[in-house]
Order: C-alpha cells, then structure tokens, then sequence
C-alpha cells in the first residue's frame, strides 16, 4: 500500500494550485462572477491545454489514462479558488457518461472535442419533484419515427446557458421513480422547443430552468440502451459526488486557513482572539472536521473505479456524509469566529460558506447519503 | 400556579387580534407573510398605527407613556402580533434608547425625545460597534471632544442596522482617553442630519444591504445631548444590552418559523410521498419544536420574576444563545427542506420586489439567503461566546 502522490500526480496538483491562486484571487474572481457567461474561455482553453480535460479518460478514448485521483487532485485546488469553470458538469458528469455508455462515433463527435475544449455538457436530471431520487424523473421520451420526441420540465440545470449539448434523463417506460425505464439522450442545446431560463445560483455558478416542448431527436441521440440508463446515472452521480467531495476538501482548507490567520490578527481585550481557549478548540475542530474530510474523499476516489457497485455506492455515500457534516462545521464556524466580518460579501469566508452549504445540497445532502449507507452498509 | 390565562386575559387576547386585524396594512401583512423585505414606509405605518393605540412601547410602564401590559398581556400581544404577520417592531427606539433616556435622561429630554418614540415619527439607530470594538465594546474609540456646549465627535461606527433610514442615531462615545476603558464612555444622541455624518452601506453574504458604517468628521453635536453623566455612559450601555438580549430571543417568531417549515414539508416531495412523511426529517422538526418550547417556558419564567419586581439577571443571555441558534437551526432545516431549488439565486425578486417569477415554489429562493443571513443572531447583541463568559462569571461565579 502507498498513499502518496506520483511524481505526475505532484506536478499536476502544483499546477493546480498555480493556476487557482494566480487566476483565482479574490477580485479576479469577482471580474469573472460578473461577466455574461459566468466564466472564462481563456481559462478553458488552458484547461485543454494542460491536459486536465482529458486526463481521467483512457487512451483508446483520448484521453490520457489517469483517473479518479487526478480528478481529485484538481477539484481539490478548484475548490481553494472556489473555480467557476464547468468541469463539474462537462468533464465529470458529461465526459463520464460518455466514456462508459457512449458508441464509436458518440465517443468520436463529443468526447475528443470535449477533451480539446471545444465541447462542454449540461446533465439534466433534477425535477420539481425528484429531490434526492435519480429515478424520480417524469420528462418524456415517446418514439417518433426512428427517433424520439422529448417533453417535460427539467431544473437548476447546472452550465446549461454555455452547453453545447445537454445530456437528459427522460423517462421511456416504466412507472414513476422505477429505476427502469429510463433514457438518457444527447440534446442539442439549440435543439428547436427547448426553452430556457437562466439564473445565477448562491454560489455564483449558472443554472437554468429547461422546458422541452416535443423536442425531436434522432435515434443517434441515445446514450448507452434505452430504458436502462439507471446503472449509468447512479455510477456518474457517484463519481461526481466524489469530485464534489475533493472541491469541497479544498475549500475547507482555505476556510479554516484564513478563519486560523484572522483568529492569529484579530485583537479584542488587548489581545488575539485566537488566545480564547473557547476559539482554539474550536478551531481544532475545524481542523480535525478538514482532516476527516480529506480521508473520507481520498477513500471514495480510491474505490469509485471498484468493480463491485455496492462498493462504489458505499463509498460515495460515506464521503458525502462526512463533507456534509465537516463543511457545515467548518463553515459555520468560520463565520462565527470571524464574526459580523464573516456574514459581509467583501470576506472571501462567506463565499466558501456558500459554496460548502450548496456543495452539501447537492446529488444528495448529509441526511441522504446518511439513508443510503445504512441501507447498503445494513444490507452487506 | 396557573398555565391557563384568565377571562380578563383572554378578552385582552380577542382585543389584540382585533386591533391588528383592523390596523396591520394588507400589503405589509401579505410581505411579512411571503417572506418580502420591508421598507421604511411599511415599518413606520404599522408602528405608527400601534403609537396612536398607545401599544407601540408595549414594554414600557404607564408612568412614562407605555400601556404597562402584565408579563402574560405582553406575551399574548407578542404572540398575536407575529401570528398575524404583523412585521417585527425595530427595537432601536423602542427597546433600546427608549428605556436609557426615561431611565437615565433629564425632564427635557424625556419631553423632546420619549412622544416621537412612543408614535413613531422619528426612527433611530444605534451607533455601538466599531471596525476595532466588536465584543470588546468598551475599547471603542470614537471620540466627543467638549467645545464650548458643543462637543466635536471624530470616527466611524459599524454594523449600525437600518442607518440608512433613520432620524437620529444613539452613540457610545469616548470622552475620556486615561482612565479605564469604561470610565471615559459618554452616550450621546446625535442628529442624522447633522453636517459630516458619512452612511456608508456594508453588502451582507446574502446580496443584501441592511447594515451600515457610519463615519463622524467634526460632527457638532450639542452638550445637551448628553444622556446621564459625561464618562458614565458605561452603565447606559449595559442597561440597553440587557433589554436588548430579552427581545433577541424572538420566541413569536420562532414559533411561526417552525409553522412554516412545516407547512413546506408538507408540499415539498420526497419519494412520491410528502417530506414531512419521512421519518428522519419530521424527527428534526420535533426536536426544533421541542426546543422552541423548553425557550418559550424559560423566557415565561424570566417574564414572571421581572413581574415580582426583580430584574432581568444572567438568565437573559441564556435565552439570547438558544434563541439566536433555534433561529439559525429553522433556517437549516427550511433550506433542506427546499433542497436543490434552493440553489437559484434572483436577487431581484429578494431585494427589489420585482416581479420576476420564481424558480419552483414561492418560498425556494428565499431560504438559502435566510439561512446565510441568520447566521449573524449568533454573533449580533454580543456573540454567543461573550454570553457564555458572562454567564459562567455572573451566574455560576467560575
């Protein structure tokens, strides 16, 4: 056994981390909050060039042969930065689903242009109703000629606004929340009767509201079988989940460093308000929630590649839980010990709160994932 | 010992919802109802419409101008008001300088200042913290310098609440730089409109502007508007604090959050089924239940020992720690609730009141922003960790 990082796996964390600290201080992050698409070209294209779109894909799809932990390693810094990129959504989420359900020529027309950066995904999933349940899903797919014609409603759809294709989970047989029956389709984004609605979310990324009104597709549309697109989705949700799970270790790292510099700077009573012994186990706690974190996603990334899904699932679950419970400590916290400061929008604190609150909202919050390991640790 | 209130309190009870029925603005009730922010206008119309009731200082005794509700009459006039909707009364008058300037203020001073607060013509904000005296007050530096029966105050306050909106700010100032950090605070009443007072809003984590810095450069403000003794105002200050714990607690309010998560648990789906089905969530919702009742008791036992004649003592910041977290602990559960939908962030529709439509239900978007906002209870009116130092020293002399 060896946990360390490979001398690749070194440089591409330090580049990583050059390219958030450089690209991401505070105000530049601000400039790209406020620009129109909520992102930076530039930045994708320097994404392609470092090879980090690529890098989780095997050779014979493109790619470059790493895997889970390389997406790690860069989430990771991503989430120091609080990155706005969509690597979540394109690479992670769409590229995953391609690689392990997509044909030849799917594989040919949107991963090797994804992989260069010329190419970015949306995954539509989420319904009013659906909550935390990938099956509770009642957009329609009928058959229509050798195609399909897809109507219903679809939510906070994440980077729909700069997708070029959107990746949907439409319902083709089988019975509300039945895990059989459904089908995922590769949508134009342009596609005629899809109708959009886009908003900013409370962490600053893009999200959008996507209304299908019998929209037509072609039968190469289908991505993986029809009616059983369940397998696919649980296991890309999952390895997204562990992505979220590396974003979220890193921005509890940069939360508690700067809350631990603020504690060491701040004086009140004529002293640093890190002497309060009522704030130093505090902050012990915030740094011990940090470490738990870092196990528990370095756990999942090492066995989300596992053969055996009920392994995979368990260990999704268990870090969800654990960057649930730690980032809800250490975001809490931070704003508490950084005080009125902590609750303003001028302090970088507030936004990694936020983003730590919707990181645990989403794919399945603590409570969730907490349901789900019990059923499958219970059921082992 | 008796739970059940009296036919005289109950006629009083009918009186109350009555009267706001009859006097609470539809278009307030309805913004208060779905969550909106209020303006100025909305609050001044409700207060104002409780001054010419004589209800709006519900906590003040007769002899200067309140109603002297008993502690029962003053928790079914809280209770009523916020299961009507009615907006929260701003407690910067009415609960804070109110109380210091019929406690510690000269005749003429209570005749200029006490009428516009008991009717709401005048709105006032406190000017207390400072960027370097947040839980350690009595460090602040904003200092008042005499100049014939003037006094020239130079420095900057913050977290200064509504500011931008008010009249008249009440201020700690230092009029003493050499004895000890308590013994040179004087509390001066200062005009808004007075030349070289500076507003400057702070942009809160949620996208909102409620707070302020407020800057002082050569502000000329009359001796007169001296409240008790110069260098005394330390005992000013601990005095509005401990009645501003007492309110912090927001027990109404509390109840009424529990109400509404529960009725979107009620809409909101979890596996075809509604959310408050499922069994881990509505256990939760019991324990915040719970926990908002073991407060509503301890307040009424605080309540029932001021009506014996004695003081709010140390027990205040106990209500004001769990108070402040039951408030916080609402916001969580309403945003779990609402999950993913509460990611969609329409700033328009939260501060402007545009007519934007909302993502998903109405309440959605609103309980991310409540729950990043809410945040602040714990640290406002003197952070939990400084209750928590006063009462380990007051109450159990450690």
């Amino acid at each position: 056994m060896d946990l360390s990082l490979s001398d690749e796996q070194k440089q591409l964390q330090e580049s990583a981390e050059r390219f958030s600290r450089e690209k991401y201080t505070f105000e530049n992050r601000r400039k790209i909050v406020a620009t129109e698409r909520g992102w930076l070209p530039e930045n994708w294209a320097q994404f392609a060039e470092l090879g980090w779109l690529g890098m989780a894909f095997s050779e014979e799809d493109g790619g470059y042969g790493g895997g889970p932990i390389e997406t790690m390693i860069v989430m990771e810094q991503f989430g120091k930065g609080l990155v706005l990129e969509p690597f979540l959504p394109t690479v992670v989420l769409g590229g995953g689903m391609i690689a392990r359900a997509g044909s030849a020529d799917q594989k040919a027309a949107l991963l090797a242009p994804m992989i260069e950066g010329k190419k970015q995904f949306a995954f539509a999933w989420l319904e009013r109703q659906s909550r935390y349940n990938l099956a509770d899903v009642s957009l329609k797919a009928t058959r229509e000629g050798n195609g399909w014609s897809l109507s219903g409603h679809k939510g906070v759809v994440y980077n729909a606004a700069s997708a070029d294709e959107i990746i949907v989970l439409a319902r083709t047989a089988g019975s509300a929340r039945e895990p059989k029956g459904l089908t995922l389709f590769v949508v134009d984004a342009k596609a005629k009767g899809l109708s959009r609605r886009d908003y900013p979310t409370q962490d600053a990324l893009r999200a959008s509201e996507l209304t299908f009104d019998k929209v037509s597709v072609g039968a190469d549309a289908v991505l993986g079988k029809v009616d059983d697109a369940f397998p696919v989705v649980e296991e890309a949700v999952d390895r997204a989940i562990v992505a979220l799970c590396a974003e979220a270790t890193g921005c509890m790292d940069a939360i508690n460093a700067a809350t631990l510099e603020y504690i060491k700077t701040r004086k009140q009573f004529g002293v640093a308000i890190g002497k309060f012994q009522v704030l130093q186990h505090r902050m012990v706690d915030c740094f011990t929630n940090a470490q738990e974190a870092r196990s528990m996603t370095l756990m999942a990334s090492l066995k989300i590649d596992d053969k055996d899904p009920m392994v995979r699932a368990k260990a999704a679950s268990g870090a969800k839980v654990q960057i649930g419970k730690s980032g809800k400590f250490c975001g809490q916290s931070a704003v508490q010990m950084h005080g009125g400061m902590g609750v303003t929008d001028e302090m970088a604190v507030s936004h990694y709160f936020k983003r730590l609150t919707m990181i645990d909202l989403m794919f399945g919050n603590q409570q969730h994932h907490l349901t789900r390991y019990s059923n499958l640790a219970m059921a082992a | 010992m008796d739970l059940a209130f009296t036919p005289e309190e109950q006629k009083f009870a009918d009186e109350v919802r009555a009267f706001v029925r009859a006097n609470l603005p539809a278009d307030v009730r309805d913004k208060v109802k779905n969550g909106k922010h209020l303006i100025r206008d909305d609050y001044m119309r409700w207060q104002q419409a409780l001054g010419k009731k004589g209800w709006l200082v519900y906590t003040w005794p007769k002899k200067h101008g309140g109603p002297g509700f008993t502690p029962a009459q003053r928790y079914i006039f809280e209770n009523i008001c916020a299961e009507e909707y009615a907006p929260g009364i701003i407690p910067f008058g009415t609960k804070m300088v109110g109380p210091v300037i019929y406690t510690f203020g000269t005749e003429a001073q209570k005749e200029k200042y006490l009428p516009a607060i008991r009717e709401s013509t005048v709105w006032w904000c406190q000017g207390y913290s400072e960027p370097g005296s947040g839980s350690d007050l009595a460090s602040l530096r904003t200092k008042a310098e005499k100049d014939g029966d003037h006094y020239i105050v130079n420095g900057s306050k913050t977290w200064n609440t509504m500011g931008h909106w008010a009249d008249w700010i009440f201020c700690l100032v230092r009029t003493d730089f050499k004895s000890k950090p308590q013994e040179g605070i004087s509390f001066l009443l200062i005009d808004m409109k007075t030349p070289g007072i500076t507003v400057k809003p702070i942009i809160m984590a949620d996208g909102g502007h409620e707070v302020n810095e407020v800057f002082f450069d050569n502000v000329r403000v009359p001796v007169e508007n001296l409240v008790g003794k110069e260098n005394e105002g330390w005992t000013c200050a601990k005095f509005l604090l401990a009645n501003e714990r007492l309110g912090i607690a927001a027990v109404p309010q509390s109840k009424r959050g529990v109400e509404a998560l529960k009725d979107i648990a009620r809409v909101e789906q979890d596996n075809g089924r509604p959310l408050i089905e499922n069994q881990s969530f509505a256990e939760k919702i019991a324990d915040l239940e719970i926990q908002v009742t073991a407060l509503e008791f301890t307040e009424l036992r605080v309540l029932s020992q001021m009506a014996q004649g004695g003081q709010p003592g140390a027990e205040v910041s106990g209500l004001k720690i769990r108070g402040s977290e039951i408030q916080q602990r609402i916001t969580e559960l309403t945003m779990e609730a609402v999950g993913e939908y509460s990611a969609p962030y329409l700033p328009g529709l939260l501060w402007q009141g545009t007519n934007e439509e909302p993502v998903g239900p109405d309440y959605a978007h609103l309980a991310a922003p409540r729950y990043f906002n809410t945040r602040k209870t714990t640290i406002y009116g003197g952070s939990n960790e400084i209750q928590k130092g006063i009462i380990s020293k007051m109450v159990l002399g450690l």
